[in-house]
């Protein structure tokens, strides 16, 4: 067990605490569909800190980064099949802001 | 360690200025920084191969996609910007007092983690991993990459017929 790794973790878990605080903050708070999807970015990015600092303290880094590399990819398609929606929700409505989101097959 | 807690502090502030600026285009700028702090403790936890990709995707792709969407929707008109720019400052300028106190509440917090490690194993190579080992990761990754280039040809013929 590497002790010196282990004595690491918990600064890095209140960092990762914070970023999840930020992004929890900014999806709650804006009314902006792209301002919410960076929010979903901030949280992906915590996420993957933890992973990536889980992978050093228990020694195991090749696991880790081969968890990090599919939730990169699974980000990126995410993001772009969100912003494809986000295109779609603007054409639709001429704004981005979710109050002004109208039901059009009503 | 010490030069890990002032990246992690610059990272932070990274995520505060995401969040806070006014400007969408700031914004993903902001997010690529992120990206690239985020890339360089990778390197420091000697996880070189995910930092490359970090770096490429994060740092480069997911921008370029955000900067391209704000380009295709309209801005909006001064007397817009001013009425979102007093009701932005009211839901906002709580969050970096948030961030500060979470962050000296925590640090004050002794917490003794008992975690349990596996044992200790030889280190195997990420290629070795991901293509002898683990091949169902890249299998997902396929059929995740194969839905995101559907769904996006769906959502822009859906679009265009509507045009029509």
């Amino acid at each position: 067990m590497n002790v010196e790794a282990l004595q690491i973790f918990w600064p890095f878990l209140l960092f990762v605490i914070m970023l999840f605080i930020i992004g929890i903050y900014c999806i709650s708070i804006t009314f902006n569909l792209i301002r919410a999807l960076l929010g979903v970015e901030i949280l992906i990015k915590a996420v993957t800190l933890l992973i990536i600092i889980a992978g050093f303290v228990s020694g195991r880094t090749a696991l880790a980064q081969a968890v990090v590399i599919s939730l990169i990819v699974i980000e990126a398609v995410a993001i772009t099949v969100a912003v494809g929606i986000v295109i779609g929700i603007h054409s639709h409505n001429n704004s981005l802001d979710t109050r002004k989101i109208v039901d059009t097959d009503k | 360690m010490n030069l890990n807690i002032a990246i992690l502090i610059i990272l932070i502030m990274a995520a505060l200025w995401t969040t806070m600026t006014r400007s969408l285009l700031r914004s993903a700028i902001g997010l690529a920084a992120m990206s690239l702090v985020l890339s360089i403790i990778m390197f420091r936890l000697n996880s070189n191969l995910a930092a490359v990709f970090e770096l490429s995707v994060c740092a480069g792709l997911i921008p370029v996609l955000f900067v391209s969407t704000i380009s295709l929707t309209h801005p909006l008109t001064k007397q817009e910007v001013m009425q979102h720019m007093k009701d932005r400052i009211r839901r906002f300028w709580y969050l970096p007092f948030i961030i500060v106190a979470v962050g000296i509440a925590l640090s004050l917090v002794t917490v003794k983690l008992s975690i349990k490690l596996p044992p200790h194993e030889i280190e195997k190579n990420v290629r070795t991993l991901l293509w002898n080992e683990r091949p169902l990761y890249l299998a997902g990754q396929i059929i995740v990459l194969l839905i995101g280039a559907f769904s996006v040809v769906i959502l822009f013929k859906e679009s265009g017929k509507d045009e029509r």
